[in-house]
């Protein structure tokens, strides 16, 4: 029978260490299962969270082998031979074990000003073309894994917590900002309480995300420029709105 | 924690509690607060994260927008026939008719639907559903109605309390008027006084080993609805999601969305054999196609062609596949192929099913561009559940209420894909309006300290054990035990076997022991599921072994077909004086006479106006 050994972070906020765990593997197993195999039968107090075990609810994060990853989309066999090291999101604190506390993120949703949709049209519909809201659909598809919170270096090394919303949030401004049917003006917010200047285009969030959204190019880099564009030049920006030639 | 004080226990005030924070829950208290209440929202995962999220295919609402021939009698039709007009008749007819308008009001909170070619949102076919009736998001539609109510919700002033899961209600005599939880991060207490409270917890799938549920679907509405002396109703009729995957064990269960089959996907055999037209009811027969030749066409758009097999309602699917491997045509490892590569071109296969391309790839090494996937049934959805007024949305006990996977009615014997989306908006706001009006009309009832100390004292007990059962392993007996005795095909013995080893399991639940501090301690949650599990379980069995005869989700080997002397009836399941479970059947009122000749008309009928044009 094969086996694994899980090196696991066991602790609260006052401290821990890790601690080794070797349970059965099955075929096609993923690192989830082995958590839930070690809380079976070795440690029923793990704490882990977890939902969907599908890859869509973004619950299950945490570090796998030093990396930001959802835990039920990783398969042992896709792993290097040998320990598997899985420790909790370093960015947020510490609740216990492989859970952390990521209400912050929760905060951040709720001071971003929400869709402002224009009237409906007179049959009742609101009429939007696919080619026009498939940029917006990508951003939508986030299921909230704040991995890409947690790989940031503006969050995760420099603690601007207070002064960036992190590219979760940014392609969360994003999106609204190009929703066809939106009113609202987000743009000097973007640039002053949300911090598009943090963001140096690292693209690490990029990288992480499971949904292989493009944050940085897609939904980061526009903001920003739409941000320059307006201070840079407001003359332009209000022509642009007025005559329609907006990206709106 | 020996004998704690109740006045010191952290307590907050609400005028509507909602227990669930899913589709239903969430629409719930956006009713609550849009009418000025002060609205608690409690879930025991972070936010969003509920099971809706994992929704794929659709939400079905007769927009018309893509066949300008869908209405909402069309819909209500199709419903009850789908749920072997065991529905209930007032559900079906406002769901049919509510559900555009909570749609397209989705829309204005912000969810973006994909389009059709004039800019509409676009409808999907699925099984059941005579036009394409499903508004969707790619394969991803429980995501955006859970962001959408989520990002609109976080606006309402509504008080969301993550992480807390509840324990059991509180009652003053016959009402309910509170409810009793602990926080998992930190295992302490908290009580909730309402006025009024909603329970939208959904399911108890996890009570089955194959499943496409998580671990959520614990059945605690349910449970806590029974103890607190609701009426629970169709538990016999547990839905079997035909196609769940089978390969690796990993993931034995999770789902493949049933947009695969409405976007073309076809079930063969190990022989590669299109199986589907062997097993077409005689029902269904007039608006079902019969040669491969008349399905692709109907794929095509050909208006006059009928509709492919494999869109067959869910229960008939099921046990199609089930046949097929019992007669030993089945694939590899057990299940059947569900082949899309043949059938699309692989730009389009994953820009349709993207999530479904990567949860292939990713979990099974399987590319559904170029290869077919190995499906089989897996246990989906619970169609039963907690008695409620249809308009109200109220129980059986005074100021609870109920919505969304936990209510029973609008289903009947099977749920159609896609109505539980719709169910859940509609729904969700009828007992929020609900709720509200019965909070308008009384005040706030005594907290009886006894019932919080004895909430607390059984939940305490597991931590201090120091012996007993592990709760993990009772849990998996029990789903191990109900997925072999109370699965698709069910028979007299098993089900009698089985409520024998649901008392032997109810004991060692008793014993079950999580020796360790309470803060977010898993074995801990997983011992305060156990009693929900298994209550949920035992209803479905006991419901399950009444029912002679085969109807929609329950199909018994010893009585099969469906029998007329059975439609008449519904089975209730109540908590007897003594704690023991009653089960009963009741004869169902009749239904309005416009809505029975609409339900059983011909569609051409219904269509040229022959049938029910009189409805409103
Ligand atoms: C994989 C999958 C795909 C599906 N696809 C579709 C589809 O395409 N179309 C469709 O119409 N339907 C689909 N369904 C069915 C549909 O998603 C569900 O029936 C529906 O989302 C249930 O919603 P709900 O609001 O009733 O409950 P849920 O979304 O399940 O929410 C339950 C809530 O209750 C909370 N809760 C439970 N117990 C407690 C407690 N004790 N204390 C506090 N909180 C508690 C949970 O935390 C959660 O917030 C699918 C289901 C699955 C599993
Ligand atoms: S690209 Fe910007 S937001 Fe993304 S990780 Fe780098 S700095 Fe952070
Ligand atoms: S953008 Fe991607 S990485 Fe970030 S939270 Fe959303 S899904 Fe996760
Ligand atoms: S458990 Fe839902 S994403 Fe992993």
């Amino acid at each position: 029978m094969a086996t694994r050994t899980f090196r696991v972070w066991r602790g609260d906020k006052d401290g821990g260490e890790f601690k080794e765990y070797t349970v059965e593997t099955q075929p096609g197993m993923v690192v989830l299962d082995g958590i839930h195999r070690i809380q079976a039968e070795h440690a029923g107090d793990l704490a882990v969270r977890w939902n969907c075990k599908a890859g869509k609810c973004g619950s299950c994060s945490m570090e796998i082998n030093g990396k930001p990853r959802l835990s039920c989309m990783t398969r042992l066999n896709s792993l290097p031979e040998g320990t598997i090291t899985v420790q909790p999101l370093k960015t947020f604190p510490l609740i216990k074990d492989l859970v952390t506390d990521v209400k912050w993120n929760y905060e951040q949703n709720k001071r971003i000003p929400p869709l402002k949709p224009r009237a409906r049209e007179a049959d009742g519909h609101h009429r939007m073309m696919q080619e026009d809201v498939d940029r917006v659909q990508e951003f939508r598809k986030c299921i909230e894994c704040f991995l890409c919170q947690d790989v940031c270096h503006v969050l995760r090394d420099h603690h601007k917590h207070d002064q960036f919303v992190g590219p979760r949030f940014m392609i969360r401004l994003a999106q609204l900002e190009m929703h066809p049917l939106d009113t609202e003006d987000r743009i000097p917010k973007i640039r002053k309480e949300f911090g598009s200047g943090w963001c140096n285009i690292t693209r690490c969030c990029t990288e992480v995300c499971p949904e292989h959204i493009g944050i940085t190019d897609n939904g980061i880099i526009p903001m920003k420029e739409r941000v320059v564009d307006r201070y840079y030049d407001p003359i332009a920006w209000f022509f642009k709105k007025v005559f329609g030639a907006s990206n709106k | 924690m020996a004998g704690p004080d109740v006045s010191e226990l952290q307590t907050f005030e609400h005028d509507v509690l909602v227990i669930g924070a899913g589709g239903a829950g969430l629409r719930a208290a956006i009713a609550c607060a849009a009418l000025g209440k002060n609205t608690g929202l409690v879930c025991k995962s972070l936010l969003g994260k509920a099971h809706t999220v994992m929704a794929e295919g659709g939400m079905a609402a007769a927009m018309g927008n893509v066949d300008s021939r869908d209405n909402w009698k069309v819909h209500f039709r199709d419903t009850m026939r789908g749920g072997k007009f065991l529905n209930n008749w007032r559900m079906a007819e406002l769901h049919a008719k509510e559900a555009p308008e909570r749609v397209r009001e989705l829309e204005e909170w912000g969810a973006v639907f994909d389009r059709t070619k004039t800019g509409l949102i676009s409808q999907r076919n699925f099984g059941g559903h005579r036009y394409p009736r499903l508004a969707h998001v790619g394969d991803r539609t429980g995501l955006e109605l859970i962001r959408t109510l989520q990002d609109h919700g976080v606006h309402q002033g509504i008080h969301v309390h993550m992480e807390c899961t509840i324990l059991d209600l509180l009652k003053d005599g016959d009402r309910v008027v509170g409810a009793l939880g602990y926080w998992r991060e930190t295992g302490r207490f908290v009580l909730f006084k309402a006025k009024a409270v909603v329970l939208a917890t959904g399911g108890a799938g996890k009570a089955w080993r194959v499943t496409s549920n998580s671990w959520e679907y614990s059945g605690d509405g349910l449970a806590m609805a029974y103890i607190a002396g609701a009426e629970l109703m169709d538990l016999e009729f547990t839905q079997f999601h035909p196609t769940g995957m089978v390969w690796p064990p990993s993931v034995r269960g999770t789902l493949v969305t049933e947009g695969v089959r409405g976007d073309g996907g076809i079930l063969k055999n190990k022989e590669g054999k299109r199986f589907m037209f062997g097993y077409i009811p005689e029902r269904f027969a007039p608006e079902t196609a019969d040669s491969e030749e008349e399905a692709n066409r109907w794929l095509k758009g050909d208006k006059s062609a009928r509709r492919p097999p494999e869109l067959l309602t869910r229960d008939v699917v099921a046990r199609a596949i089930n046949a097929e491997v019992k007669a030993g045509r089945g694939s590899e490892h057990g299940g059947v192929y569900l082949d899309i590569a043949s059938r699309l071109p692989a730009e389009l296969i994953k820009k349709k099913l993207p999530s479904m391309y990567h949860q292939f790839k990713e979990l099974a090494e399987v590319d559904i561009t170029t290869d077919p996937m190995e499906v089989g049934p897996t246990l989906h959805y619970f169609m039963g559940g907690i008695r409620v007024d249809a308009d109200s949305q109220m129980t059986t006990v005074p100021g609870l209420f109920a919505a969304g996977e936990c209510a029973a009615g609008l289903h009947g014997a099977n749920r159609l894909g896609g109505n539980s989306l719709s169910d859940l908006i509609v729904f969700g706001k009828r007992a929020g309006d609900g709720a509200c009006d019965w909070a308008d009309k009384h005040d706030g009832g005594q907290i009886d300290n006894e019932q919080v100390l004895s909430i607390i004292r059984r939940a305490t007990e597991i931590l201090n054990r120091e012996s007993g059962a592990n709760p993990f392993v009772v849990q998996e007996n029990l789903q191990e035990m109900m997925s072999h005795n109370v699965g698709i095909i069910r028979v007299k013995h098993e089900l009698e076997t089985a409520v024998e080893k649901l008392q032997e399991l109810k004991k060692e639940a008793a014993t079950a022991k999580a020796h360790a501090t309470s803060q977010y301690n898993a074995g801990w949650h997983t011992a305060l599921d156990l009693r929900n599990l298994l209550i949920s379980a035992e209803a479905v069995t006991r419901a399950a072994l009444l029912r002679e005869e085969s109807r929609g989700a329950h199909t018994r080997e010893d009585f099969p077909g469906e029998r007329d002397e059975w439609l008449k009836y519904n089975i209730f399941i109540k908590r007897g004086q003594d704690g023991e479970m009653v089960v009963e059947k009741r004869e169902r009122a009749p239904g309005p006479e416009g809505l029975v000749a609409i339900a059983y008309s011909k569609i051409e009928d219904l269509e040229s106006g022959a049938v029910g044009a009189e409805v409103k």
